[in-house]
């Protein structure tokens, strides 16, 4: 099998006497895309929290091109090749959109490049007449957008993506799966996301996380036919 | 106009008016004047040096005073020592930077909370208040320096013209020193705060956890700054123990510590002239506030001649009233009056039926 581009070997925390996430075992080929599901306490989140170094597993490592990083600092991670984007919009809210997305695209090209970077990713996610505004005044939705020209600025090799359809409309919805898409010809990524039509706008491969632990890994059409997933999951958002 | 045009204005303005300042006031001013100035020149510098820690990196340090004593005592000290200023001057900064470096590194990298921080802070200066002041017998002396104790260092001789100790600069040439370095601080700031660190500074002020899931670390940035903060905070100290000749622990007093801080919540935070501005009223009113005596039994003559007193609820009414400070409020009622200005101007394009009914 091809060297993954990121593993955890029995991956593990635990906070005081709760598990958060149990013994997880998990693979990421290069270029791949996979979602992950599951209940809200699942332990996905964490689970993000401890692959970008925001929290340090009780037990088990996490290897991101055969480098164990499981005790390495958040920024160190970053600038190995990790990038996230967080549940709740993580933005710089009393800067403007540029200087948002300058801070971002200026950790990698500390020069005079990263104007015309910034320029670029202005124009790709439709934020130019919105640069001189300040990120905090944004709606939601044009929030998730900064976040995301952030993240993409770092030109990261695997983007985490933490619920980025939550809380938009139908049409931000589409243009979100079309541009997570078009990342994806380029980048690896991991979308926690509950939305299932969303998933199945993007996803193939798809991880289940049920109370801390994977529950089954598999296409996203098996995955949608599996009566312990519905069970757990698909069930309850049907019902609700 | 935009926003980098503004800026220039801004910039040009402070640069005539301070030059204008610095060359015309000895020469309209008596000399008491003068002295008076310099000093608020000087506190102005340590105004500033919060204003870079606080108002930009988002550090609430309470101990700016620990500097500004570091480098005052450092001054004093080097000085009956070495006799010639070039040397303790610089010292008067390089102390306090690595006393702050040092400090600092135990408190960003051991990720010690904002609250921990201002405690920290604040007992570190306390503690040099109580040390420095409990060396008052002739054992305590550091070379040929005697501490003092609470009688302070007195006799401090003045800076001299690099190279030549006799060319020692008079008071005029204080006032002249202090202002140029409050303006190549002022401008030195901006430079800074205008570069790649002084925008990532800001950004992890603004969000600290972003700034490091983009791969900033934020511990180096805040320990970078807040050992800025304290060289600039020692040269203000330098030129403190110059402008006396004389330093006392009360440097490094509750009061000392407290005043800077009300400088910048006055002035502002996020702004560089706002807290000058601070600092000088301030300073300014406390001064006529002093020297006004009770002239009469009335209560009220004897409650407007307390200092403590009338500062201290400008400075509630300020957090509560005007929690963003001087400046940046007056800055959103300009912007406010612009946006106004701009619907009027439309409006007047076309006329809308506005109270007409």
């Amino acid at each position: 099998m091809e060297e993954p581009l990121l593993e955890t070997r029995d991956l593990s925390m635990h906070f005081g006497g709760v598990r958060a996430v149990r013994n997880v075992n998990f693979r990421l080929a290069p270029g791949e895309l996979r979602c992950l599901i599951g209940p809200n306490g699942a332990g996905k989140s964490t689970f993000f929290k401890m692959l970008t170094g925001q929290l340090h597993p009780t037990q088990g490592v996490v290897l991101f091109r055969g480098r164990d990083i499981s005790r390495a600092q958040a920024h160190e991670i970053a600038r190995l090749g990790i990038g996230i984007k967080t549940q709740v919009p993580s933005v710089f809210d009393g800067l403007s959109v540029r200087e948002n997305i300058w801070l971002s695209a200026s950790r990698i090209h500390p020069g005079r490049r990263a104007n015309a970077l910034v320029d670029e990713m202005l124009e790709r996610l439709g934020l130019t007449g919105a640069a001189q505004r300040l990120v905090g005044q944004l709606a939601h939705g044009q929030r998730q957008w900064v976040e995301l020209g952030i993240v993409l600025s770092t030109d990261p090799q695997l983007i985490l993506l933490d619920e980025p359809a939550a809380g938009m409309t139908h049409e931000e919805v589409n243009r979100t799966a079309e541009l997570v898409r078009e990342i994806n010809r380029s980048k690896a990524l991991i979308i926690v996301e509950h939305d299932m039509q969303f998933i199945r706008m993007i996803a193939k491969q798809v991880t289940v996380f049920n109370q801390g632990a994977v529950l089954v890994e598999d296409n996203v059409e098996n995955i949608m036919r599996n009566p312990l997933v519905r069970d757990i999951y698909l069930g309850k958002q049907a019902a609700a | 106009m935009n926003v980098r045009a503004l800026n220039f204005v801004g910039l040009a303005i402070v640069g005539i008016f301070g030059l204008a300042f610095l060359v015309l006031t000895p020469r309209f001013l008596d000399l008491d004047a003068v002295l008076e100035l310099t000093v608020y020149m000087i506190m102005a510098i340590l105004a500033l040096s919060l204003a870079l820690v606080w108002g930009y990196g988002g550090i609430l340090c309470f101990g700016q005073s620990a500097f500004f004593g570091l480098g005052a005592y450092t001054y004093a000290i080097a000085m009956f020592n070495v006799g010639e200023s070039t040397i303790p001057f610089m010292m008067a900064m390089a102390v306090p930077a690595a006393f702050a470096a040092l400090l600092g590194y135990f408190i960003f990298y051991g990720r010690i909370s904002d609250v921990y921080l201002g405690v920290i802070t604040l007992t570190v200066t306390l503690i040099l208040f109580n040390s420095i002041n409990s060396t008052a017998g002739p054992e305590f002396h550091i070379g040929a320096a005697k501490l003092g104790g609470f009688n302070g260092i007195p006799g401090i001789p003045s800076l001299n013209i690099p190279g030549d100790k006799n060319a020692q600069i008079d008071l005029e040439g204080m006032f002249y020193l202090s202002t140029a370095a409050l303006l190549a601080t002022y401008f030195g700031l901006r430079l800074l705060l205008a570069s790649r660190f002084g925008r990532i500074i800001v950004g992890i002020r603004e969000n600290e956890r972003r700034a490091e899931l983009l791969g900033y670390d934020p511990r180096a940035y805040k320990l970078a700054t807040f050992t800025i903060g304290a060289a600039l905070a020692g040269l203000a100290g330098c030129l403190f123990a110059n402008w006396g000749s004389f330093v006392s622990p009360t440097i490094f007093g509750l009061a000392q510590s407290a005043q800077i801080i009300i400088w910048v919540i006055v002035g502002g935070r996020g702004t560089l002239i706002g807290p000058i501005i601070g600092c000088i009223g301030i300073q300014w009113l406390s001064a006529s506030l002093g020297a006004n005596q009770p002239a009469g039994s009335g209560s009220w003559a004897s409650l407007l001649s307390n200092a403590p007193l009338i500062l201290g609820a400008i400075l509630i009414a300020f957090v509560l009233l005007v929690p963003k400070g001087l400046l940046p409020t007056l800055g959103d009622w300009g912007q406010a009056l612009l946006r106004q200005r701009a619907r009027e101007a439309v409006a007047g394009v076309e006329p809308l039926p506005v109270g007409k009914e």
